[in-house]
């Protein structure tokens, strides 16, 4: 056994709990509350400040936010590029992921290192700026997904894994005929199903929460996804995202506050679904990730 | 016998396989797919990774997009001679290195005494639990804590400021007083990676041998002695490595964050070196000037890290390379 009882140990086991479980308490209690306002009138949020049960139940903010057209044509776009982004990553990513695995190829070694180097120094903002709009992609959708369409940290993680499958697996099928590419569609992506669904996760989250790229890239407001929206209504506590006059002028209009707060659940929702699987397999791409080669 | 010959002629086919052809073209023409699947890849590197690392060429020209990068005017170190004498500069530095000197000294410790607490619970489903809650703020964009940040620290209506005004009849302007810019950072930044943070720990304590607690239980160790000469020094090299990195980002302090946390108020405090090139490259379409700023922030990166990693070779640290 690790320990053993004494008094100024149990009660160090005590007070350890008691902070760790206000800790956690402290990391979800912000989405409680602003779940909870979310579904509150203004007055109940003026007048009891903080609660975690609203006492009138009304989804006003919501059916508001859904009567835009701009928060639901963010959100439109929001999934868009989550999904083609992320559909962009996984090919590249692979693609790349799976020529480099082959330490007989001719040339690998420089790429690979080319690959390093990438994460040790890079041109920066407005170097990466001036190739995009060069590139004619400024306020195109391609913008938000083509210039982080592989994350190096990620290609060396899946190469390895690729490295990984026994050789005889793929020279079996070889002989039998197979060629590089259909050896990658039936013999290796089959069995690297759990990497992938990890890294299509985190490529997504990362498509969802981007802001860096919207702010860069994208001028026009009717291209801009969730998380700029998000911010001029919450932080600018403005509605200027150009059509507000596109809604339904009979729709009586709810409290901000409780507007803000609906909009911050729509952002937080699916990062929130996805968590569970998320959470299934981060522990181990970190542990991967770890591991030199 | 037979299989014998069956497995000797499949090695033959392997090795022929493996080989390609005999010639050095042969090699190349038999693994003609392998880079059909690296070109896309090794594309997206050159277009968007070593074009721009060629771009910060830019930094020593006075580039017009009228003219382009190839007609326009060499000026050699003027830019960065400009930027060093900018009285604007003194205030990017130390804003920058006061807010790298506080991230060091109550962030960075944050995530190695969560993961030293959460190493003592002895109930699995009580550790996982928390593990699981305080892992979840990583997820959430940095727009997201920035909103929150909002919706509880405004004066109109934000819930602390309501509370304080209810109990003490007072508020407190956190978003704009530049006294509280610091501490909401450093704040922001412990309530979302924390928890996250002690991943990386949590993994290299998985690996400590409990023969050796147990062993020192038997020589009379308590908890903070076990703790101290065990639990420490196995996550040590972890703490050095992670340090190393840190080096490398002392003038890199997070362009999001600061930018959303960023206002007129409290731009004394808050400006930094990422949101002021942001400022004058996007902004004010000083492309060359916000180059030469990029350019003399990612150089001091790479000579802090190597040399932090050169110190911790020295004091008989594995470094990260």
């Amino acid at each position: 056994m690790r320990h053993y009882r004494t008094i100024p140990g149990t009660i160090f086991d005590i007070c350890n709990c008691l902070f760790l479980g206000l800790f956690a308490l402290a990391a979800v209690l912000p989405f409680i509350y602003v779940f909870a306002g979310s579904f509150a009138s203004d007055t109940e949020l003026t007048r009891r400040a903080f609660f975690l049960v609203p006492e009138r139940f009304t989804t006003a903010a919501y059916e508001y936010i859904f009567s835009t057209d701009t928060i639901v044509r963010s959100i439109g776009v929001s999934i868009y590029v989550t999904t083609v982004g992320t559909l962009i990553n996984l090919f590249f990513t692979v693609t790349m992921a799976y020529a480099l695995s082959k330490r007989h190829l001719a040339g690998r070694n420089f790429v690979l290192n080319l690959v390093v180097f990438s994460m040790l120094f890079g041109g920066g903002m407005i170097p990466t700026y001036l190739v995009v709009r060069e590139l004619h992609l400024l306020d195109t959708y391609w913008a938000l997904m083509l210039p982080g369409a592989i994350s190096a940290f990620n290609l060396i993680i899946v190469k390895n894994f690729f490295q990984e499958i026994p050789a005889e697996l793929e020279d079996a099928a070889k002989i039998d005929g197979c060629h590089d590419l259909a050896l990658l569609w039936r013999i290796v992506l089959p069995l690297s199903m759990p990497v992938l669904a990890t890294f299509t996760l985190f490529y997504a989250v990362g498509h969802w929460n981007n802001y860096y790229s919207a702010l860069l890239y994208i001028n026009e407001p009717s291209k801009w996804p969730l998380q700029v929206i998000l911010r001029q209504i919450v932080m600018l506590s403005q509605m200027a995202a150009g059509d507000l006059n596109a809604m339904d002028p009979n729709f009586e209009k709810p409290p901000d506050q409780s507007i803000k707060l609906a909009v911050i659940v729509v952002g937080t929702i699916p990062i929130l679904i996805v968590y569970p699987f998320l959470q299934k397999h981060f522990a181990k791409g970190v542990l991967l990730g770890s591991v030199k080669g | 016998m037979k299989t014998a010959s069956a497995s000797a002629s499949a090695e033959a086919a392997e090795a022929s396989v493996r080989a390609g052809g005999s010639t050095r073209w042969g090699r190349l023409w038999k693994n003609r797919w392998l880079y059909v699947l690296l070109a896309p890849g090794l594309l997206y590197f050159l277009i968007f990774k070593y074009v721009p690392m060629w771009g910060v060429l830019l930094a020593f020209q006075n580039f017009s997009p009228f003219h382009g990068f190839w007609k326009s005017e060499w000026v050699g170190f003027e830019h960065f001679r400009v930027f060093f004498t900018n009285p604007e500069f003194f205030m990017l530095l130390r804003n920058s290195l006061i807010l790298s000197f506080y991230n060091l000294i109550f962030f960075f410790p944050a995530p190695i005494i969560l993961a030293l607490l959460l190493n003592e619970v002895r109930v699995a489903l009580f550790k996982r639990t928390i593990q699981t809650l305080v892992y979840v703020p990583h997820f959430i964009s940095m727009v997201i804590v920035a909103s929150l940040t909002y919706v509880f620290l405004t004066t109109e209506g934000g819930l602390v400021n309501e509370l304080l005004d209810r109990y003490f009849g007072f508020k407190i302007s956190f978003l704009t007083d530049p006294a509280w810019f610091r501490p909401i950072i450093i704040l922001q930044t412990i309530w979302k990676e924390c928890g996250f943070g002690t991943i990386i720990f949590l993994a290299a304590l998985a690996s400590v041998d409990v023969e050796q607690y147990e062993a020192a239980i038997i020589d009379g160790a308590n908890r903070w002695q076990q703790m101290w000469h065990i639990t420490l020094p196995a996550i040590r090299s972890t703490i050095v490595i992670l340090l190393i990195l840190r080096m490398g980002d002392v003038l890199d302090n997070g362009f999001e964050q600061i930018y959303l946390m960023l206002n007129p108020l409290n731009r004394e405090v808050a400006e930094v070196f990422d949101t002021y090139v942001y400022f004058m490259g996007i902004t004010q379409g000083a492309f060359s000037y916000s180059t030469a700023v990029g350019l003399f922030k990612s150089v001091v990166g790479i000579i802090l890290v190597t040399l932090a990693n050169w110190t911790a070779k020295k004091f008989g640290q594995s470094g990260i390379y």
